[in-house]
């Protein structure tokens, strides 16, 4: 490859040449303002934030942070709060997203428009949908009045400041995502390897369980990891459907209440770090199940 | 014959490949209708949403019923004075505006190197472009806002674009590299074999090549600045904060200020949100607003 | 469900057509073929021939028609209702697959017993000759191989029909002629029906027992390989059989059988294919029909223009004295600016009626 890649370097000094065909030539300066942004504004940033998770402003030796953290129920709980959220929103949004790809895949009239309509409340972002339902699940809302003038409820269910409601909003803002992530992965898979099936005598069951499920596969273990990012970074609808000093207490708000309310940047710093680690375990975990995986060419173009 | 053709445009040629009978088979099956009535479900909870929202901030007074009592555009007005929206969404169009520049000049180049350059330690530089992607903002943003808070950059407009850049830089270059690589090389190519030097080539060729992707990338940064929560909320002061900032510290405060004017503030949001969703829609396809992640995780 | 090699009297296509929005892919295909045939469907890319392909192997709903095996009307049933055999284009392999698990799919899905089955598959390897292959993916092998197994996988279920389409159009030149080749002697072998798609005409007429020449959905010729290439049924297949030169002249006289044309100071006497009896006419002449030299009859003179060196012969184009270029073939040496005589005997000017069938649009192929 080094070769196709090659600058007309023959009649340069060795070393250059050298260099050349390892792939090292000037234009990799090319990549140096972004690695410098990189290092200055994240790595640094971070690598900061975890050595100052080991230097807690109470003292107490470098693990007393961490200690504290996994000592004291009302932080640790905010971690299994957080995983009790972030793990069935992604489940739900990539197991709906699964069969729902798997129908509309095909090109039919309207599916830009769907599509875009899909679009609109990763665009809206957190904040407004978290308002939005405030007020479409509020006791008064219209989800409520629908239900009881459909008798299905007596009395008016609680949605809104609690668990479900910042269950919904993930829903709502990790769905959509999800769902175009699974379809553009399904637009990978070359569609003539079903019709391959079907003239095999594949019925739709089979074509699915055998040549594109085992397919995707792999696509759909990277989309529950991305959307189970998105849902494990819950923080402002935690705070605004959600119980944010009770049953909604996620990670990050414990992080932010920590850093930026009581001030103790160290124990802020602690509490991302831990909640990087254990999301990094996550994906790390969903990542060695892929690596088991058929991941070659898909087909695609030919 | 085009049987191998993946095309997301509905051509009939398109069709012919995909064929697996779509015909007879979207009609009826109970899968079918289950897929839809979950579609339509989620849309009507969408709109039930969006609508709340709407009709509340043209109210006069919405208690309990099905629609408010009467229709009033004032809170607009009222919005605007209380929440100062003005000075509020010139803070916003500075902080995207500098974002989204700055951004793609930083990752321009840099996905040009990915996208034709093999070299060691490259799945490495590629790590480091996709973890400020992968971490929750929260996660690292609460160390980038104490470091901010140390060189007293925290709380000035400076700092609020410096961490919002922090995701869109690697964003530029995961959306352009995919971009720059579907370039066919040999243009460059044929343009030296012309005479054409290295600035004649980057300006002349392949900068017109480059635009819609530059535009794509731009107007995605731009969505995902002006609604980024996690990173503004940490690094923002009294004097830059953003829309989204505002709007949250309103909804959290509710019971200071009327509903509806909050609700309008909202909806002056959605609505700028919307526009850029349309302009966006002009030149990208809605997958691409998701991610371009794809490309380098299947790589 | 058994799997053995069902017998048939005949396929029948009864004005199976296709249309895309109001755009006619396929307009009224009538078409018999029967137990043990080697169909093969001709035309360039848009005329038709994979969507006829598509409509039979039931990856595509009909528009119109219908499509009768013997008795039993079979457009209604899905591809894998029908137990067809079919080789793709790209080949589409299962990539997640090993080549042996790619070859039992169909009999997987059809239940047949484990000890059949591995015994079936062996089978398909070895007719293939794959054997060393069996264990390997299908990114691990190459063009030809890859085509192999797609053709295995496709017979092993020993179906009374397989569907090709341009089943060699992804190979390089001399790959192209050993599969061909390979084809052929499996379905010697096998005794398979096939339907060959192929926008090749050396392809469709050295292997198919009957061709169906096709274009922008229509057929224009059914017959044997001799019968259209010998005889081709109206301008459109005769360009397409090789008859490269074409000149359009008034028609001056003209009989039952020959019809002489002229204009532009030539003058050609030709076989009337369309019973040509006024007005313009087409005569056409492939490249090797021409003479050089010796004035017989027909007579052209050309001056050189290009040559072609092709071993044995050359390949010459020259040009006339009123400008239209002429293709011919000769063993004689000739260089550019050479003035030459051409001649042509009557019975290899076939003359057709100009009136073309629409052009071909680009749709699906």
């Amino acid at each position: 490859m080094t070769a196709a890649t090659g600058q007309p370097t023959a009649t340069r000094p060795a070393l250059r040449h050298r260099l050349a065909e390892r792939g090292i030539d000037r234009a990799l300066l090319l990549l140096v303002p972004g690695l410098i942004f990189i290092a200055v504004l994240f790595l640094y940033p971070f690598l900061y934030g975890v050595g100052l998770s080991f230097s807690p402003q109470q003292g107490g030796g470098p693990f007393a942070n961490y200690r504290k953290f996994f000592d004291d129920p009302y932080l640790r709980n905010t971690l299994w709060t957080t995983f009790r959220l972030a793990l069935p929103a992604a489940l739900i949004n990539v197991l709906a997203s699964i069969p729902m790809a798997y129908k509309l895949r095909r090109p039919f009239r309207g599916k830009r428009t769907l599509t875009t309509l899909l679009v609109v409340p990763i665009t809206l972002g957190t904040v407004l949908t978290a308002e939005g339902l405030l007020e479409y699940l509020a006791p008064a809302g219209w989800l409520n009045k629908t239900l009881l003038a459909l008798h299905l409820i007596d009395q008016p269910i609680e949605l809104v400041h609690n668990y479900w409601g910042v269950l919904f909003s993930l829903i709502i803002t990790g769905f959509p995502f999800a769902f175009l992530l699974t379809m553009s992965y399904l637009s990978g898979i070359d569609p003539t390897l079903e019709s391959a099936a079907a003239t095999l005598g594949a019925g739709w069951r089979e074509r699915f369980r055998f040549i594109t499920l085992p397919l995707l596969a792999p696509g759909l273990a990277i989309t529950f990891c991305l959307s189970f990012v998105l849902a494990f970074s819950v923080f402002p609808s935690a705070f605004l459907v959600g119980d944010p000093s009770g049953r909604t207490r996620v990670i990050s708000i414990a992080a932010y209440h920590a850093a930026l309310e009581q001030f103790d940047f160290s124990l802020g710093s602690t509490i991302a770090v831990i909640m990087t680690v254990a999301m990094l375990i996550v994906i790390a975990a969903v990542l060695a199940w892929r690596g088991t995986l058929y991941k070659g060419a898909s087909g695609g173009k030919g | 014959m085009s049987t191998t053709v993946i095309d997301p445009v509905p051509t009939p040629v398109a069709d012919t490949a995909a064929a697996p009978r779509s015909g007879r088979r979207l009609v009826g099956s109970p899968g079918t209708w289950l897929v839809w009535g979950l579609v339509a479900f989620f849309f009507v909870n969408l709109a039930g949403v969006v609508f709340s929202v709407l009709v509340s901030s043209l109210s006069v007074r919405w208690f309990g019923t099905w629609l408010p009592d009467g229709w009033t555009t004032h809170w607009y007005s009222d919005a605007w004075r209380e929440f100062n929206l003005s000075s509020v969404l010139v803070v916003t169009a500075e902080v995207a505006l500098s974002v989204v520049v700055v951004s793609v000049l930083i990752g321009l180049p840099a996905s040009y190197v990915l996208a034709r350059r093999t070299f060691p330690g490259k799945r490495l530089v590629m790590l480091l472009f996709l973890l400020p992607i992968l971490i929750p903002p929260i996660a690292y943003g609460i160390p980038l806002a104490t470091v901010l808070y140390k060189v007293h950059l925290a709380g000035s407009l400076t700092g609020v674009i410096l961490a919002n850049l922090v995701p869109s830089v690697p964003f530029v270059v995961l959306t352009m590299t995919p971009f720059i690589e579907q370039i066919d090389t040999k243009i460059e190519s044929a343009a030296r074999m012309c005479g054409a030097s290295t600035a004649a080539v980057f300006f002349r060729v392949l900068g017109p090549l480059l635009i819609p992707g530059i535009l794509a990338a731009s107007i995605l940064v731009l969505v995902r600045t002006v609604g980024m929560f996690e990173l503004t909320f940490l690094t923002s002061g009294p004097t830059s904060e953003t829309l989204v900032i505002v709007l949250f510290n309103n909804v959290l405060g509710a019971g200071i200020r009327a509903p509806q004017s909050v609700d309008a503030m909202a909806v002056v949001y959605t609505a700028s949100m919307l526009v850029l969703l349309v302009v966006a829609l002009r030149f990208i396809n809605p997958t691409q607003l998701v991610t371009r992640l794809k490309d380098e995780s299947t790589a | 469900m058994t799997v053995r090699a069902r017998q048939f009297d005949e396929l029948r296509l009864d004005g199976v057509s296709r249309s895309y929005g109001g755009h006619a892919a396929l307009a009224g295909l009538d078409l018999t073929i029967g137990c043990g045939e080697f169909v093969a469907l001709l035309g360039p890319s848009g005329c038709g021939k994979t969507t006829a392909l598509n409509c039979v192997a039931g990856l595509l709903p009909l528009s119109g028609g219908s499509i009768w095996l013997d008795d039993k009307r079979i457009d209604g049933l899905p591809p894998e209702r029908r137990d067809f055999g079919m080789v793709f284009q790209n080949y589409a392999l299962f990539p997640h697959m090993s080549v042996r698990r790619n070859i039992a799919f169909g009999l997987r899905m059809h239940k047949v017993p484990k000890a059949e089955r591995d015994r079936r598959v062996e089978e398909a390897i070895s007719l293939v000759q794959l054997n060393e292959h069996a264990a390997k993916f299908p990114g691990q092998l190459s063009g030809g191989q890859q085509q192999r197994v797609a053709i295995a996988r496709a017979v092993a279920l020993q179906p009374p029909l397989v569907l090709m389409d341009e089943p060699l159009s992804n190979l390089d030149a001399t790959l192209r002629l050993e599969m061909r080749t390979e084809i052929r002697r499996l379905h010697q072998t096998l005794g398979l029906t096939t339907v060959y798609v192929t926008h090749d005409q050396e392809e469709a007429l050295s292997l198919a027992d009957r061709l169906v020449v096709l274009r922008a959905g229509s057929v224009q010729q059914i017959g044997t390989p001799e019968e259209v290439y010998a005889h081709p049924a109206n301008r459109y297949v005769a360009g397409f059989m090789g008859y490269r030169n074409m000149f359009e002249l008034d028609v001056i006289e003209s009989e039952q059988a020959r019809v002489v044309l002229g204009g532009d100071g030539l003058k050609l006497r030709g076989v009337n294919c369309e019973a040509i009896s006024s007005g313009r006419a087409v005569a056409a002449i492939r490249p090797e029909d021409f003479v050089v030299g010796k004035a017989i009859a027909n007579r052209l003179e050309v001056g050189v223009e290009v040559v072609e060196y092709h071993g044995r012969d050359q390949s010459v184009q020259g040009r006339l004295r009123t400008g239209e270029a002429v293709h011919f073939r000769t063993d004689q040496r000739l260089a550019p600016g050479d003035d030459v005589t051409l001649s042509v005997p009557e019975e290899r000017v076939l003359v057709f009626s100009p009136d073309t069938p629409p052009p071909p649009t680009e749709a699906s192929g």
